[in-house]
C-alpha cells in the first residue's frame, strides 16, 4: 500500500485494524464520528466485533470487559464523551487491563463546541477518574504519526498492561493528508496473557479475576507502589519528543499535535527575520519529557507555551522548567484556531506573555 | 512552490469535493497536499468552505493568515474571504450568482459562469468542474491527466457514466479563461 490521501477519523480506525483491533465499542459525537462510521463498515466484514452502545458508560464498559477478557480493544469519543468515560478509565487502570482511547478534542467546557481544541490536556494527563492512576498519552501532529501511533498503541498497551490514549484535536481528525500504512513499528516482545478472564479452559486450575476493588488497605496500598513502579518504567522506556531547529535558540516555544505544525511554520518565518526560535514538541504528554527542558541554552530569552486552551500543559511546562527561564503563554480556545502569525508575534513580543 | 486555497460557497455545491479533488490531485503527482473542512453546523444548508495546501515541501502549518487562491462559489463566501487573499493572490467567482463586478487592489479577480456553463452542459451539478477548469487554466497546478484520474476515483463504477459531462465541463471553464484572455500563473 503506497501513501493515501485519508482523513484523520479514517486513518485512526485503519491503523487500528492494522494494529489487529479486535472489538471497538463507542458512542457517536462529533469530531470523531468517521472513526466508528468506518470501523462499522470493516470490523463486521472482518468477523471482528463492532458495538454502538446506548451511552458513552456503557462503551467503556464494554471496553473493560473485552480487555479483561484479554482482546485487543478500543473506544473513542471526543471533550464531553470523554469526561463520561472516566469512572470506566479508572476502573480499566486499576485492574492493569490494555486497551487504546481515542480522545478527539472540541472546544469546552461543558457541551462546549465541535471546533479543534486541546483543552482536554489535563483530562488525559491528570484524569478525571479517581485514584492514583495514570494513562499513557500519545498526541501525534500528522495523520502519518496518527497511523503509526495507533499501530504501535495496541503493543504498548499489552506490554504495560496499562489503557493507552491518543489525544489529537479535532482538525486532525477531520483534515485529510497523504498517509503510508505500511511503515513498521518497533517490535515487542509480549508475553502471552495468562491473566485473561477467558474461561477455565483456557487457564485449567487456575482462577483469573479483573477487578479493580481491594478492601484491604494494606494491599490496595501494594498495589499502588506497584502502579507507581510500573509508571516509573514507563517513563524511563516510553518517554517521546522530539527537537526541532535547536541551533542555540534564543527562544523555545513548546507545543504539542497542531499547534505544534502552526509553530513550526512560525519558526521558519521568524528564522528568515534573524530570531533563532527551537521548539521542543512532547509527542508523549504522559511521560512528559522534561528532560528536554535541560537542553534549553543557558542564555535563552524565554520559554513560550503554546497551546488551543487556556493555559494547560503550560502547568508540565513550568515543572519541567524549574525556574530556569522566563515561561511564557499562548493560547487559542474555543475552537479558534491562530494562524503561524499570531505566534511570530507572541514571541517578537514575549514580554507581555511571560507568567513566571 | 506552495498554495494556500481557500474554496467556498453554500452547501451542495461541490465545494468539499472542490477541495479534495485538489488534494487529491497533489498525492497523485507525488508532492504533498492537505486539505481541511470548516465542519461546523453552517455546512448543513448554510455556507460551506475548505482549507486546502498544495506544496512540493513538507506542509506545516495547516492554518494561514491569507489564502494565495481564494475561489468563491457564491456572494456570502466571497464577501468572508475577499479580505484575506494575499498581495497577488486570486480571486475566482462565480459569476452566475455574482452578478458585481469584483475588484481588489493588487488581486487578479476572475469571474466565470459556472452554473450557466454548467446549464448549457445539462447538468447543474458540474458547476464545481466549470470552476475547476477555469482555476487549472489560470494557476496551471495540474495536468489534465491528473485531474481525469482523480475525477474518476471519485465518481466509482456507479457515476462512472458521469466522467464525460463533468471533463466536459473542466474543459469549458478552461475555455472561458482563454477566451476571456487572462493569465494568472
Amino acid at each position: 500500500m503506497a501513501k493515501v490521501l485519508m482523513k484523520g477519523n479514517e486513518a485512526i480506525a485503519l491503523a487500528a485494524i492494522k494494529g489487529g483491533v479486535d472489538a471497538f465499542y463507542g458512542y457517536p459525537i462529533t469530531p470523531q464520528n468517521e472513526v466508528p462510521e468506518y470501523l462499522s463498515k470493516h470490523l463486521l466484514a472482518n468477523g471482528k466485533v463492532f458495538l454502538q452502545s446506548e451511552s458513552e458508560v456503557s462503551a467503556i464498559n464494554m471496553v473493560y470487559g473485552a480487555a479483561g477478557a484479554g482482546a485487543r480493544v478500543m473506544t473513542s469519543s471526543s471533550s464531553p464523551g470523554i469526561a463520561l468515560k472516566q469512572e470506566g478509565i479508572s476502573y480499566i487502570a486499576a485492574a492493569e487491563l490494555p486497551c487504546l482511547i481515542v480522545s478527539v478534542m472540541r472546544g469546552g467546557p461543558g457541551l462546549g463546541g465541535i471546533q479543534p481544541s486541546q483543552a482536554d490536556y489535563y483530562q488525559a494527563t491528570r484524569g478525571g477518574g479517581n485514584g492514583d492512576y495514570s494513562l499513557i498519552v500519545y498526541a501525534p501532529e500528522t495523520i502519518q504519526e496518527v497511523a503509526d501511533t495507533i499501530k504501535e498503541s495496541f503493543d504498548i498497551a499489552d506490554y504495560y498492561r496499562n489503557p493507552v490514549m491518543v489525544l489529537v484535536d479535532g482538525l486532525i481528525g477531520q483534515m485529510m493528508e497523504s498517509v503510508d500504512f505500511d511503515k513498521p513499528i518497533k517490535e515487542r516482545f509480549l508475553p502471552e496473557k495468562d491473566w485473561a478472564t477467558n474461561g477455565t479452559a483456557n487457564h485449567p486450575g487456575r482462577r483469573n479475576v479483573a477487578n479493580s476493588l481491594q478492601i484491604d488497605p494494606n494491599a490496595l496500598e501494594q498495589h499502588n507502589i506497584h502502579l507507581q513502579e510500573k509508571y516509573n518504567l514507563i517513563k524511563k522506556n516510553e518517554t517521546r519528543y522530539e527537537m526541532i531547529n535547536f541551533d542555540d535558540p534564543e527562544y523555545v516555544i513548546v507545543a504539542y499535535g497542531t499547534m505544534a505544525r502552526i509553530c513550526r511554520s512560525a519558526i521558519e518565518m521568524l528564522n528568515k527575520e534573524g530570531i533563532k526560535v527551537g521548539m521542543i514538541r512532547p509527542i508523549s504528554l504522559f511521560p512528559y519529557p522534561e528532560k528536554a527542558f535541560d537542553e534549553i541554552p543557558k542564555n535563552a530569552k524565554g520559554i513560550l507555551c503554546a497551546e488551543l486552551s487556556m493555559g494547560q500543559m503550560l502547568d508540565d511546562v513550568l515543572i519541567a522548567n524549574n525556574g530556569r527561564h522566563k515561561v511564557g503563554f499562548f493560547g487559542r480556545s474555543g475552537g479558534m484556531l491562530p494562524d503561524p502569525e499570531e505566534i511570530v508575534d507572541a514571541i517578537k513580543n514575549f514580554s507581555e506573555r511571560v507568567v513566571k | 512552490m506552495n498554495s494556500n486555497i481557500k474554496v467556498a460557497g453554500f452547501g451542495g455545491q461541490g465545494v468539499m469535493m472542490f477541495g479534495q479533488v485538489l488534494a487529491y490531485a497533489a498525492i497523485y503527482d507525488e508532492i504533498n497536499g492537505l486539505w481541511f473542512p470548516s465542519y461546523g453546523p453552517e455546512t448543513r444548508g448554510g455556507t460551506a468552505n475548505c482549507s486546502v495546501i498544495v506544496s512540493d515541501k513538507q506542509i506545516n502549518s495547516p492554518t494561514f493568515k491569507d489564502a494565495n487562491h481564494l475561489v468563491a462559489f457564491n456572494f456570502p463566501s466571497l464577501e468572508k474571504f475577499r479580505e484575506k487573499v494575499s498581495e497577488e493572490g486570486l480571486i475566482l467567482y462565480n459569476s452566475s450568482l455574482i452578478k458585481d463586478d469584483v475588484n481588489e487592489e493588487g488581486r487578479v479577480c476572475v469571474g466565470v459562469p459556472a452554473n450557466d456553463i454548467a446549464t448549457e452542459l445539462g447538468n447543474e451539478k458540474v458547476a464545481n468542474m466549470a470552476m475547476m477548469g477555469a482555476y487549472l487554466e489560470l494557476t496551471h497546478l495540474f495536468s489534465d491527466k491528473t485531474i481525469e484520474a482523480i475525477i474518476k476515483k471519485f465518481l466509482g463504477e456507479r457515476k462512472a457514466h458521469l466522467l464525460d459531462v463533468n471533463m466536459q465541463a473542466i474543459q469549458k471553464g478552461k475555455d472561458f479563461i482563454k477566451d476571456l484572455g487572462v493569465t494568472y500563473a
